[in-house]
């Protein structure tokens, strides 16, 4: 990881770009600082990860804020309905930059059991979200995995190609409208699929 | 003699013969029951809170027995407990038609507020004379009421009030960025 291309120009553009990804990205991803959203009972599964016996500081994201303006990850845990999405959109947009969204549990991801009226059928309609977690609800180490899943996704983008080159209009996934904000998952569906067996860490 | 007959002679007896006698009954599971028109519904309410000891009101909802039903489509369900005597009693109102209509028991007990509140929100029953009759679950603006029958379970445009929301936020925004540009220029 962060390996450089001796074999390259050492003083190309490449070179310096390749370290100076590494280095924000190392910093971003071992500092993520979460947003905890529990709407229903993967909030509990959620304090557990945050708690002692699963210790998600060695992870690095054990810092969460109560308000948006302080984090960069939204962990939304639990049954969206569409009368609390206003709320949860709301808290994206007040996010700052760079920020990813975990969908914790099948509630959030794809409704779950509650195929009804007044239940967000997944969450990614309403949010352009980076990692999803199985599970009814799912474990803390369960959500540890993808926060580290996450992690690795972190350490493959661009931030200096984006700031060179500008972030490209973005569109959202769910919806296909455009964003004011950049949707960081737009630019994650561009890199190469992750191998499942974790070997690339 | 057992409670039943006990609670249905007590209700009886505040009644005073001013509904019919087939209309006291002990339903399916022991209750005693009283069957009632939306016009008798207040005077029923009023007689069993001053002259036969019910003092709280533990239920109010509705039954919608579907758009074909013959005996008409909603049927109203009230119930009342007496902590004098330990027991309880239901009133089952019938009304006709799909808009129904009954008088607010808001006056006697108005905790029933939000009862009420809920029974108009869920299953459109509208209840005349309450003071904040408004959607208690369901969002404000939201066109109709989930429990009836003729409702899908996944919802008639689920979505709507959220995009209305969303479509308002964004064209905010853009024009706070145009007027931001015209400042810059």
């Amino acid at each position: 990881m962060g390996s450089v291309g001796l074999n390259e120009a050492p003083f190309s553009e490449s070179f310096t770009a390749t370290r100076l990804d590494f280095i924000v990205n190392w910093a971003r991803k071992n500092s993520l600082w979460p947003m905890p959203l529990g709407l229903s009972c993967c909030g509990i599964e959620l304090m557990a990860m945050f708690g002692p016996k699963f210790d998600l500081a060695r992870f690095g994201a054990e810092a969460a804020r109560f308000t948006p303006r302080q984090c960069d990850l939204l962990v939304v845990a639990g049954t969206l309905t569409w009368k609390m999405a206003q709320a949860v959109r709301l808290v994206y947009d007040q996010m700052p930059e760079p920020k990813w969204v975990m969908s914790m549990g099948v509630c959030a991801s794809t409704g779950g059991m509650y195929d009804t009226y007044s239940v967000v059928q997944g969450i990614d309609t309403i949010l352009p979200v980076d990692v999803y977690v199985p599970g009814c609800p799912p474990r803390p180490d369960a959500v540890i995995d993808s926060i580290m899943k996450l992690q690795t996704r972190i350490a493959r983008e661009t931030p200096m190609k984006d700031l060179l080159e500008g972030i490209p209009d973005y569109h959202d996934t769910g919806t296909g409208r455009s964003l004011r904000q950049p949707n960081r998952s737009v630019e994650h569906q561009k890199l190469p699929a992750l191998p499942l067996d974790g070997s690339d860490e | 003699m057992t409670s039943e007959t006990n609670t249905a002679a007590r209700v009886e007896a505040a009644l005073g013969g001013s509904i019919d006698a087939g209309a006291l009954s002990v339903d399916h599971d022991g209750m005693v029951c009283i069957r009632a028109t939306p016009e008798e519904l207040h005077a029923v309410c009023t007689a069993l809170k001053v002259r036969a000891g019910f003092e709280s009101n533990t239920l109010i909802t509705a039954r919608d027995h579907g758009l074909d039903a013959k005996c008409g489509r909603f049927e109203l369900f009230y119930q009342f407990l007496s902590y004098e005597f330990g027991d309880r009693v239901r009133v089952r109102v019938m009304t006709t038609g799909d808009a129904p209509e009954v008088d607010t028991i808001t006056d006697l007990w108005p905790g029933t507020a939000f009862s009420e509140r809920e029974c108009w929100d869920l299953l459109g029953v509208r209840f005349r004379g309450h003071a904040n009759l408004r959607r208690l679950l369901m969002p404000e603006g939201f066109d109709h009421h989930p429990l009836r029958k003729d409702f899908p379970h996944i919802g008639i445009e689920p979505d709507r009030l959220y995009r209305q929301w969303d479509d308002a936020r964004r064209s905010a925004f853009a024009s706070e960025e145009a007027e931001t540009e015209k400042g810059a220029h």
